[in-house]
């Protein structure tokens, strides 16, 4: 019943991006941009710093206004940046649960070594813990369009393969994932874009 | 609807529960230290005391209302709590709005009571306090939503503390007029008034704040 559920959340869910265009302040990041991914696809996009990856992230999940061109989604967003949007002076077991409230009705997280930590207030988590909590509520949303940004940030080399096969596990589920990440990000069936590329 | 009733909970807790927004208890202590202070500055004579004690506790309630400005908004815009909620369709507007409701219930019901000490610091008679009373109840809400309108203004500037702070006194001077006023006249219609006013700003906040917020993650 669970995965009816969550594939009815994942049904259809659609990114399509057409001659997108980015400018922060005085500057074109990218112009230019198309791609279309459908349910069950993932796309690394790769570049430099400053090249826009968190901007065009931020475009897709609504919350930039893009300067030129249009996005097209369907299905629930789902976004991970580098902050965790947990109460700071909360353990991490509150923090969670609130917004296991917000997108109710949810599963219980997998465990994701969380576990010691959920009396922990969320200010003494280390950045890769954190980074774990924002992947626990990640998945308590069960959205269908994962825009995460430099995921891998302060992640351990075994929490790093958890976090791919997690991206891995979502995709054949029938959802989308777009990764934003310098570093490399091994999966099957992975498309690379990169930004760069499109600079004016 | 229930997302709302959650954040509700969230913002209650984290006033009351002497959480970072600073808790609901700062603001008393300091409005009943600010009351406090005018006898020592002015002099023990009952009769001045009583003349002007009313618009005293107005004053001391208007500076109490800058207190928790600079946590109101500011922590969950830098922790990205904005965004989550804007990729899961909750409207900053109901954010606001929500929070303008937790505000004023961390604010105002506290500072009516603590008028009650403060009145009797002051030596005020029962129906000035009566009046006092009437008056916060119409005028804070007022102030609560000023106040989260500037808070969301100055949400992404670096000084944004200080200038909420300059910021509120003049934009809460009609609220002062009518409220304090209501003292020297003895009626109801500066009440009315204050509470006309208060109804007014209520009503913009939740559209102004949130066009704030929205307008603050683009820059």
């Amino acid at each position: 019943m669970f995965l009816g559920l969550t594939l009815a959340r994942m049904e259809g869910c659609r990114l399509a991006v057409n001659d997108l265009a980015c400018r922060r302040g005085e500057r074109v990041l990218f112009r230019g941009l198309s791609f279309e991914l459908k349910a069950g696809e993932v796309l690394q996009v790769v570049g430099p710093n400053g090249t826009g990856k968190s901007s065009l992230l931020r475009i897709l999940a609504g919350l930039l206004g893009p300067f030129a061109g249009t996005v097209e989604r369907s299905g629930a967003i789902g976004l991970i940046d580098e902050r965790p949007a947990l109460d700071e002076h909360l353990p991490l077991g509150r923090a969670l649960e609130f917004w296991a409230r917000i997108d109710a009705p949810s599963p219980p997280a997998p465990n994701l070594g969380l576990g010691d930590l959920l009396d922990v207030p969320v200010r003494y988590l280390s950045t890769g813990q954190r980074k774990r909590a924002a992947l626990a509520r990640l998945l308590g949303q069960q959205a269908a369009v994962w825009l995460l940004d430099e995921p891998l940030n302060g992640l351990d080399a075994d929490m790093a393969r958890g976090c791919e096969q997690l991206v891995a596990g979502h995709c054949q589920a029938g959802g989308i994932a777009l990764v934003a990440s310098h570093q490399p990000f091994a999966l099957p069936g992975l498309k690379t874009l990169a930004i760069a590329d499109y600079a004016p | 609807m229930s997302a709302l009733g959650v954040l509700l909970r969230r913002d209650l807790a984290q006033m009351f529960g002497g959480g970072r927004r600073g808790g609901a208890l700062l603001p008393v202590l300091f409005f009943v230290a600010t009351a406090m202070l005018f006898p020592f500055a002015v002099g023990p004579d009952p009769v001045l005391l009583a003349k002007a004690g009313g618009g005293i506790v107005w004053v001391a309630a208007l500076l109490a209302a800058i207190l928790p400005l600079d946590r109101l908004l500011a922590p969950d815009l830098e922790q990205g709590m904005f965004d989550q909620f804007a990729v899961r369709g909750i409207a900053e507007e109901a954010v606001v709005a929500v929070r303008l409701v937790a505000h004023w219930l961390s604010f105002g019901p506290p500072l009516m009571l603590a008028a009650l000490p403060a009145a009797a610091l002051l030596g005020l008679h029962a129906d000035t306090l009566r009046t006092v009373e009437w008056g916060l109840l119409a005028g804070t809400p007022g102030l609560a939503a000023i106040g989260l309108i500037i808070a969301a203004l100055t949400v992404s500037l670096r000084a944004g503390a200080a200038l909420a702070g300059l910021l509120l006194i003049p934009l809460a001077v009609p609220l002062l007029i009518f409220g304090a006023g209501a003292l020297s006249t003895g009626g109801a219609s500066g009440l009315a008034l204050t509470a006309a006013i208060s109804l007014l700003l209520c009503a913009i906040t939740p559209f102004a704040g949130g066009a704030a917020i929205r307008a603050a993650r683009e820059g």
